[in-house]
């Protein structure tokens, strides 16, 4: 028999004209990616979260780093209209002669000048017998028998009769009152309250320096000028919410992003590894990840520090990434070994491998692929839990220098004035939250995407 | 997950939903019975307290929480705030301070102190909480226990005021060298190693307590540890102490004086450093005093609580590196940075919280001068922020450093929320008014002390807290000799008039010499005074006779009684 | 089986060996030295507690010395805790941090397989999307906060419900409840997600098709397959987390003051407590090591496909 003894059967043209074009496996997921509205809209939120951290800086100029301490911790919603001064006066205290008369408590207190949120003057009549005054503040009306407020301040004489209080004063209303001490320093019974409203003012000069106003000519005090507006408010030093998060996005997305994405990739190829060959090579990377799993985090990022020569308020960030990385791998890998010592058990595996399918393309085409449910779950939560190493990195001085901001540290930062100030843990927390829905949803959709199981179903 | 192919309606009871819901059930069932089975074993095996009123009348007792464990009872090795306020209450030196911080007697009776030695005659009825005499050997002991080389104390140079005391710790005199001595068992008496003046002051020191001989070695090492492993001689005996959880002090019935010990029990029922956990613990009545901040005045405002303010003795500053190699040696740059330094626009705009007081001098407010308090005397130097004035000084600085621009210094601070914030308005405000680069510099603890060692900085967010109450203990700081003085500055003139104050025994030249020290300080700009610390809180205005203090245990409770309810 | 245990268990040993050669090298090489504090040393006082804490010897010597005692389960003196032992410090802190983190850990695991079966029951229906969002919402947002909104829940409880749960501190069943939630929620939002993943994965295996087509009721296959096969992953992430959360959380220990073992491990890095930094290190080590043994034999458990190597 020769070669020629057989013929090629031909090629059968248009025999069965298949519906739709052949797609390959990746093509196919795209087309199904793309047609899961879901996921879309997560990816075009997730590119709107990147255009915010990169673009935004250059179209909401406000400095990030700018502080305003005359407008500190202050709510989106705040009054911004200021009343034009000539420049501040001088504090002189107040001192008359020694009081004559009975009674226990000044008649009168008063405000010198306005109430400003610079600072509040008070003055008041003396009181005989008093060795010296207290001054208090409150933000309800005092009640006689309960408590008069926070001591803002003591007067050591009775003649020395005004106060002036600059303890960050806000724009609502105080109740100041003012109690006569005895020698041993006990508050008299009675007192007398005073309620004030201060207001915001700015001086002709810084008025200018900020450029509110143009020409100091035209201008009288007792104008109002409107002040910068901050759309997210302000933090504890003054500082523009919005500039913040978006160079605080900067940081995070990228850690967030970069160091999941590394770690997932190392787990994988270490956990499809172990669990496709077993045995020895399994036993060896499972106990190596073990090993992994218990060196104490904290310790080996500061050898990484040390490593990186980063020096005094230098970024630690690249150290961070890489401590990140080779520290948190195990958890995909246990994961993804688990899942796939229950997928090469299934029958299409050993079709695959009868058909000559080699390791790599078995791990590459059937493992991890199968692996993507449990891998993308690990990577939408690896997002939020390395936004947060970052933010106690940076707490602890191994991460972010300061004045950079970060979301996690931004959250940090508001934990603590949560119940006053509110919005300061609310934007950066909402901003973590929309990206990890994002990516969970988009998550969600490439999962269902690179599923070949689904792709009959759907 | 729908399922197509079944068309007729299964039961309800085959529905994967049911199935759920009954392993649901199941597992609230478990879940129930774990955390009553945990919750019986926690019970049963709980030592201590576990739910307390701020005020038990009936038991006369109140409840306090603690910011952090305390690491030893062991005086001679204690460090920290926490071990020293509770050895307060348990131990009792040979003096201790009144409620006006006057010098009262303690274990000794009386006294006769000359320049050089004195003698100190013991009461007869101080005993141990076992029942043994307090005698002068068992301060002997507790001293040389503190001063042995072995035991390695890190405050053994409390001591070193007393005769070879330092000659000990390094090992190069024998115990019995010792400059205090026990003449018989209610006499003691010291030699000094040169006059020290504040030296009774000293006494009331936790490093001068008391500790009995037999008893610290019958517990092998483990002394101070727990509460069983100590005896006390103090108001109150440690009746119970679960690490990092409770500690209960009771009245201590064989305490000489414990008819002036009103409470039965002082019970610190909690452990936490969280501010506001402290604060709902308060607000739960179940502490009777909780630290404020910043953020949750309002909050202690709106429920209408007590709120007191207490300046807790410390003075905090920033702290220039020396050494020639550092830009900072150069005072015209640091005269620059000091001019620009508003210590006022710091506590009212950066630290928001009433009770610090804006600094002007390394001596704060409540140290006693000649007849009355110091600053009152000698009220230090005059600052206010002078931006024109710091930038000549800029000029100046940069023309003799051969620069054209401003440096970028290091600024070297802790790792707590407040020392980023702290930092960070330094960053600003120095950038802003002289272009100066402030690189911030973030480590925890022991970095940050290794880097202070070593220079690795330019400016350091420092504080000192009084171990006694003398001048002395702020005005030494900064001496060539002094170790605390990481940035190595010098000046000789410093130098000399803090020698007047160590060996003068007349008030007058002793504070006349720390008023200069204050002078110099600021003149050469060798520290930047910042803020004396101070803390809000609130307080239960049941309670009745707390002392705070600046210096020495706070808050004191050992005079602390209850109000008798007037209604009711 | 035994053998396997037994090779299993030499593995863990020097598993063991290497995490606490490695900690003790790293701990060595990196700045921050134990001995220094906020008042300064003079170097006569310094040379006493080097000789104390055996420091003054060769790192090589104090290796050898470490090794030794480690064989004998001590771990010498905290540097912090002047007087007290780390052994002590372990055996007394631990069984707390145990108590909550078991609760724990049941508390995210049945909530996790619980949540995870029903978000995969209703996939794309609102129990699921509600789940989803509470769940984001969890890893979102700092276990801190939940700690501090749980503690200021229970003031406001007690105030209007005239009650008295305690807001911290140990002792009672009312001290647990709310800070064992705290310390499960993010592990029990993970294995929510991961069970909805793998609830739907295995919606499509062959052998659920093959039960079904053969007519078993779908509440059996549900229990039977479903539920089962799913919770393999679950088991997965369980054994190191079992270790992670039962050794104590430094947030909720803080917040809600409770005297558990959590905390030393943040606290002696930065106090750069060598014998606390072993101790600690050591037991996390071992203890973990159990576990995923434990984990891995369960594996054989459930799913008797998993070969165990032999």
């Amino acid at each position: 028999m020769t070669e020629l003894s057989f013929r090629p059967v031909e090629t059968a043209q248009d025999v069965e004209k298949t519906s739709r074009p052949s797609l390959s496996y990746w093509q196919d997921a795209w087309l199904r990616l793309v047609a899961n509205k879901r996921a879309m809209t997560s990816l075009f939120v997730i590119i709107f979260l990147i255009l915010f951290a990169y673009l935004g800086p250059l179209v909401w100029r406000a400095d990030h780093t700018e502080q305003h301490l005359d407008k500190t911790s202050q709510a989106p919603w705040v009054n911004r209209n200021a009343i034009l001064i000539a420049e501040e006066a001088e504090w002189e205290d107040v001192v008359v002669a020694d009081p004559t008369g009975t009674h226990q408590a000044p008649m009168s207190v008063e405000v010198i000048g306005e109430a400003r949120t610079t600072s509040v003057g008070l003055k008041w009549d003396a009181v005989p017998n008093a060795a010296g005054y207290r001054i208090y503040r409150h933000i309800l009306e005092p009640k006689a028998g309960f408590p008069l407020g926070l001591p803002i301040g003591e007067t050591e004489d009775r003649t020395h009769v005004s106060f002036q209080d600059r303890m960050d004063i806000q724009q609502k209303t105080y109740w100041y009152s003012v109690a006569a001490v005895d020698e041993d320093g006990k508050d008299f019974e009675e007192f007398t309250s005073v309620e004030v409203r201060p207001r915001l003012y700015i001086t002709v000069g810084e008025a200018l320096r900020l450029g509110y106003i143009t020409d100091a000519s035209k201008v009288e005090p007792g104008d109002t000028v409107l002040l910068d507006w901050h759309p997210l408010g302000t933090d504890y030093l003054g500082r523009d919410m919005l500039a913040r998060l978006m160079k605080g996005a900067q940081v995070s997305l990228s850690i967030g992003i970069v160091a999941p994405l590394l770690f997932i990739i190392i787990g994988i190829l270490i956990g499809s590894v172990a669990g496709f060959f077993g045995g020895a090579v399994d036993s060896a990377l499972m106990r190596f990840t073990d090993f992994v799993i218990a060196l104490p985090f904290l310790l080996f990022m500061i050898l990484f520090m040390v490593w990186f020569g980063i020096e005094a308020g230098g970024s630690g960030i690249p150290a961070m990434v890489v401590a990140l990385v080779l520290l948190s791998w195990p958890g995909v890998a246990r994961l993804v070994r688990g899942e796939v010592l229950q997928i090469r058990e299934h029958g299409y595996v050993e079709a695959s491998r009868l058909l000559g399918g080699s390791n790599s393309w078995l791990i590459g085409r059937h493992m991890i692929p199968n692996t993507m449910g449990v891998v993308l779950v690990s990577f939408t939560f690896a997002v939020p839990a390395t936004i947060f190493t970052e933010a106690f990195l940076s707490f602890i001085g191994m991460g972010v220098v300061p004045p950079t901001p970060s979301w996690g540290a931004m959250c940090n930062d508001g934990i603590r004035t949560m119940e006053k100030t509110p919005h300061e843990l609310l934007f950066p927390a909402l901003f973590i939250s929309i990206t990890v829905l994002a990516f969970n949803l988009l998550g969600d959709g490439l999962r269902d995407a690179l599923d070949a199981r689904l792709r009959s179903r759907e | 997950m729908t399922d197509t192919l079944h068309t007729s309606k299964p039961p309800l009871t085959a529905s994967p939903g049911w199935q759920l819901t009954k392993f649901a059930f199941y597992a609230l069932l478990l879940c129930v019975a774990l955390l009553l089975l945990l919750g019986f074993l926690t019970e049963k095996f709980n030592v201590g307290a576990t739910s307390t009123s701020a005020v038990n009348f009936e038991k006369n007792t109140i409840t306090l929480s603690l910011t952090s464990e305390p690491p030893q009872m062991d005086s001679t090795r204690a460090t920290d705030m926490v071990s020293g306020m509770l050895l307060g209450h348990i131990m009792e030196g040979l003096i201790r301070y009144g409620p006006d911080n006057e010098i009262l007697p303690g274990v000794a009776e009386s006294w006769d102190m000359g320049e050089l030695a004195g003698t100190f005659y013991l009461r007869k009825d101080a005993f141990w909480s076992n029942g043994t005499p307090v005698t002068a050997h068992d301060f002997v002991f507790s001293w040389q226990t503190a001063l042995n080389p072995a035991t390695a104390s890190q405050y053994a140079f409390v001591l070193y005021p007393i005769k070879n005391g330092k000659a000990i710790n390094i090992g190069e005199a024998e115990l019995d060298s010792f400059g205090a001595k026990a003449v018989d068992d209610y006499t003691l008496s010291i030699e000094l190693e040169q006059p020290t003046p504040y030296f009774i002051k000293l006494l009331a020191f936790f490093t001068y307590l008391p500790i009995n001989k037999e008893f610290y070695e019958s517990r092998e090492g483990n002394y101070g540890t727990n509460a069983e492993d100590m005896i006390y001689n103090g108001p109150f005996h440690m009746t119970r102490w679960v690490h990092d959880k409770d500690v209960r002090l009771e009245k201590n019935e064989y305490y000489w004086n414990n008819s002036e010990t009103r409470l039965d029990a002082i019970e610190f029922g909690y452990i936490t450093p969280d501010p506001n956990t402290a604060l709902n613990l308060f607000a739960t009545g179940k502490i009777v005093l909780a630290g404020l901040n910043a953020e949750n005045i309002e909050r202690a405002l709106t429920e209408g609580w007590r709120i007191e303010t207490h300046s807790d003795g410390s003075v905090f500053y920033l702290g220039f590196n020396h050494r020639e190699e550092r830009p900072t040696s150069n005072l015209n740059l640091r005269k620059a940075i000091q001019q620009v330094c508003d210590p006022e626009e710091l506590v009212y705009k950066v630290l928001k919280t009433p009770g610090n007081i804006p600094g002007k001098s390394i001596f704060p407010v409540w140290l006693r001068g000649v007849n009355g308090f110091f600053r009152d005397e000698y009220p230090g130097p005059d600052h206010k922020r002078n931006v024109a004035s710091a930038q000549e000084y800029l000029q100046k600085a940069l023309d003799e450093l051969g620069l054209d621009e401003p440096p970028s210094l290091v600024f070297l601070t802790g790792d707590s929320a407040f020392s980023a914030k702290h930092a960070e308005y330094y960053q600003s405000m120095l950038k802003e008014k002289l272009g100066i680069e402030i690189k911030i510099d973030k480590q925890i603890f022991k970095q940050r002390l290794a880097k202070m060692t070593s220079g690795e900085y330019d400016i350091v967010a420092a504080g000192w807290g009084p171990d006694y109450d003398d001048v002395l203990t702020f005005g030494d700081l900064f001496t060539s000799w002094n170790a605390n003085n990481r940035g190595l500055y010098h000046n000789e003139e410093l130098d000399r008039q803090v020698e007047i104050a160590q060996q003068s025994s007349d008030p007058k030249t002793r504070m006349d010499a720390m008023d200069r020290v204050q002078h110099i300080l600021y003149e050469d700009a060798a520290i930047i005074f910042e803020y004396e610390r101070g803390s809000v809180y609130v307080f239960d205005d049941r309670v009745k006779g707390v002392t705070r203090r600046s210096v020495g245990t706070d808050p004191d409770y050992t005079r602390a009684y209850i109000e008798e309810e007037v209604d009711s | 089986m035994p053998r396997y245990i037994g090779m299993r268990l030499l593995q863990g040993i020097f598993t063991v060996w290497f995490i606490a050669t490695a900690t003790f090298w790293v701990m060595h090489s990196i700045p921050g030295d134990p001995l220094e504090s906020e008042k300064a040393m003079s170097p006569e006082i310094r040379a006493n507690l080097e000789a104390k804490y055996g420091l003054d010897k060769n790192e090589f010597i104090q290796y050898w010395i470490f090794l030794g005692n480690m064989v004998r389960g001590d771990f010498g003196w905290s540097f912090e805790h002047e007087n007290r032992r780390v052994n002590d410090i372990i055996a007394e802190q631990f069984p707390v941090s145990a108590t909550l983190g078991i609760l724990a850990i049941v508390f995210a695991g049945l909530g996790g397989v619980l949540w995870g079966a029903l978000t995969a029951l209703y996939r794309n229906k609102w129990p699921d999307v509600l789940i989803i969002i509470l769940v984001i919402l969890g890893i979102s947002v700092p276990s801190f906060v939940f700690a501090t909104v749980g503690q200021l829940g229970i003031v406001t409880l007690n105030k209007i419900a005239g009650i008295d749960v305690p807001v911290a501190g140990w002792g009672t069943v009312w001290h647990m409840l709310i800070p064992a939630l705290v310390l499960g929620l993010g592990t029990m939002a993970f294995l929510t997600r991961l069970m909805r993943t793998s609830m739907l994965e295995i919606v499509n295996a062959d052998y659920i098709r093959t039960a079904r087509s053969k007519g078993v009721p779908i509440a059996q296959i549900f229990s039977r397959h479903q539920l089962r096969n799913a919770i393999l992953p679950v088991l997965t992430v369980l054994g190191p987390s079992i270790a992670g959360i039962t050794t104590g959380g430094f947030v909720v220990e803080n917040v809600f003051g409770i005297p558990g073992l959590g905390k030393y491990f943040v606290t002696a890095v930065q106090q750069s407590d060598y014998g606390v930094i072993m101790g600690t290190t050591v037991f996390y080590g071992a203890f973990l090591v159990l576990m995923v043994i434990i984990v891995d034999l369960l594996y054989a458990v459930v799913d008797p496909r998993v070969r165990l190597n032999k």
